[in-house]
């Protein structure tokens, strides 16, 4: 294959403008959470840094910065320092792959609008989004803390749990889209949403990615009530930064990879792809936060209860319904 | 239908949340904007005079037995007249819990509670209060109250002429 420098030069764009986006985007998003958290509790939430406290994500930046780096005594160092790493870089490498806007025309090259269109995107989603709760765990094991091996403790049950419900969701996905690739499910899509025909895989698959992004009501890695603050209670400074950006990245991504199975990617009337696909992500946001101003936590045991008894079955009662309805389709 | 009520109940939860994202805040924004604490409120000490302009404590130490938290020292002293005065009184608005025990003890109503709450400082030792700073020229809550008119002892006024006072009885005179 011959590479035009054009084509790189394109290529390197694109990674550097998601990089950016993204990165931006979850740091907004913290203080969005915040924001409407307040709204939720009749507060009003940051409003000095800035106008409107639009500059609270600096402010916050620059603090955990300038904060000591701290290692517990007896913390394995390796692992210690590389979690975070391991927790942060797949949520951003799976956004790869999601096609974010219709394929443009630039200097006479077809500009697909996705870092990298893999024949297999949903397969990598499924593989990086199990890589990264290894950040979680390794996290939690090498702070030798109590609090945070419970945390990484309950992590992993969690993935055990959601994550078959999860990949089980997509099946259908598959099926109705005939590929792996999630460009193809995104023209699949073109006529009419996957949500219509599959509303039951959809809800599956939202309950499943807020235990992915270990949101309230399914934070029990976290649980401040009950484990300080779980995994990352011994991380300070930039090193809890990624954790705690790493979160919000898997929201956007996640929330990304939902509006692109199920509500039609960038499809959708009168406004710019790249709007649409904005919109649905942001949507996503905002329903998790919105959840997370609203629901208890789970107990850890309900969780695992709910993942395996209720959403596996039906997960797989709706792939068979799935099968039966397009073989009598034709 | 377990489920459905479950999801039933979600839902309400969802839409108070959502109903409540539209109501006006009830923060109150401190610096720029301050609320009006009712006139009861307890704040700051002082040390208020009586309507004849002296000093009401008559360093009983009342206050300091009462006090929770040990905030308050004085050293007593008697004036030529006989009074008993505070030599110098000292609170420590560090430790001080604003629970008001001290003025529910203080039988001359010399220790008052007022609504002024900012009172932080830069350096915890400017928190701990003289006497100086303490004493107002004012009688505070109770415009016409004076310990002395109604305990007073002989050495201000005979006995038995304080306001409210009845003669000394003469024990003897009870004799059957
Ligand atoms: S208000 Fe309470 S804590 Fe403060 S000085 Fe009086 S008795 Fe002590
Ligand atoms: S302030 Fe009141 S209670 Fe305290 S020493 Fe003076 S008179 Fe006694």
């Amino acid at each position: 294959m011959i590479y035009d420098p054009i084509d790189i030069a394109l290529i390197l764009t694109k990674i550097a403008l998601v990089f950016f986006v993204i990165l931006t985007l979850a740091a907004y998003l913290v203080f969005a959470e915040r924001k409407v958290l307040a709204w939720i509790q009749d507060r009003k939430g940051p409003n000095r840094v800035g106008p409107f406290g639009l500059l609270q994500p600096l402010a916050d930046l620059i603090k955990l910065l300038t904060k000591e780096d701290f290692r517990p005594i007896g913390a394995d160092k390796w692992l210690f320092y590389l979690a975070p790493a391991m927790a942060a870089v797949p949520a951003i490498m799976i956004f790869a792959v999601i096609p974010f806007g219709a394929p443009l025309v630039l200097f006479g090259h077809t500009v697909q609008l996705q870092v990298s269109d893999l024949n297999v995107g949903l397969l990598l989603f499924m593989a990086l989004s199990s890589i990264a709760v290894y950040g979680v765990a390794l996290g939690g094991w090498a702070s030798n803390s109590k609090y945070a091996l419970l945390g990484s403790i309950r992590g992993l049950a969690q993935l055990i749990s959601y994550e078959l419900s999860m990949g089980l969701s997509l099946v259908p996905v598959v099926m109705l889209a005939r590929s792996f690739r999630l460009s193809d499910i995104v023209d699949a899509q073109s006529g009419c949403w996957f949500i219509v025909y599959q509303p039951l895989a959809f809800m599956i698959f939202l309950i499943s990615i807020a235990a992915e992004c270990k949101r309230i009501p399914f934070d029990l890695p976290e649980a401040e009530g009950e484990l300080v603050a779980g995994f990352h209670t011994e991380y300070s400074g930039m090193r809890f930064g990624l954790f705690f950006v790493g979160e919000y990245i898997n929201i956007v991504v996640l929330g990304g990879l939902a509006a692109t199975f199920f509500l039609g990617g960038w499809h959708g009337p009168f406004l710019p792809p790249v709007v649409w696909f904005a919109g649905k992500v942001l949507a996503f946001a905002f329903l998790f936060i919105w959840m997370r101003g609203t629901l208890p936590r789970l107990r850890y045991d309900q969780l695992m209860h709910f993942g395996w008894k209720i959403l596996t079955p039906l997960a797989l009662l709706n792939i068979l319904a799935t099968g039966w309805w397009l073989v009598l389709r034709g | 239908m377990r489920i459905l009520s479950d999801i039933a109940a979600i839902m309400t939860g969802m839409w108070i949340t959502w109903k409540h994202m539209f109501r006006r805040p009830v923060t109150v924004q401190y610096p720029e904007e301050k609320r009006q604490p009712y006139p009861r409120y307890r704040a700051r000490i002082v040390l208020t005079r009586d309507p004849d302009g002296g000093e009401r404590c008559v360093a009983c130490q009342l206050c300091s037995a009462a006090c929770p938290v040990d905030c308050i020292t004085m050293q007593s002293a008697e004036g030529d007249n006989g009074r008993r005065f505070a030599e110098w009184f000292r609170i420590n608005f560090s430790r001080c819990i604003f629970c008001g025990l001290c003025a529910e003890a203080c039988p001359t109503l010399a220790i008052q509670m007022t609504p002024d709450f900012e009172i932080c400082k830069r350096d915890v030792m400017d928190l701990i209060y003289e006497k100086e700073e303490l004493l107002i020229d004012g009688c505070g809550k109770s415009p016409d109250y004076n310990f002395y008119r109604h305990a007073g002892i002989g050495v201000t006024q005979p006995r038995g002429t304080g306001v409210e006072e009845m003669p000394p009885v003469d024990v003897r005179g009870l004799m059957p």
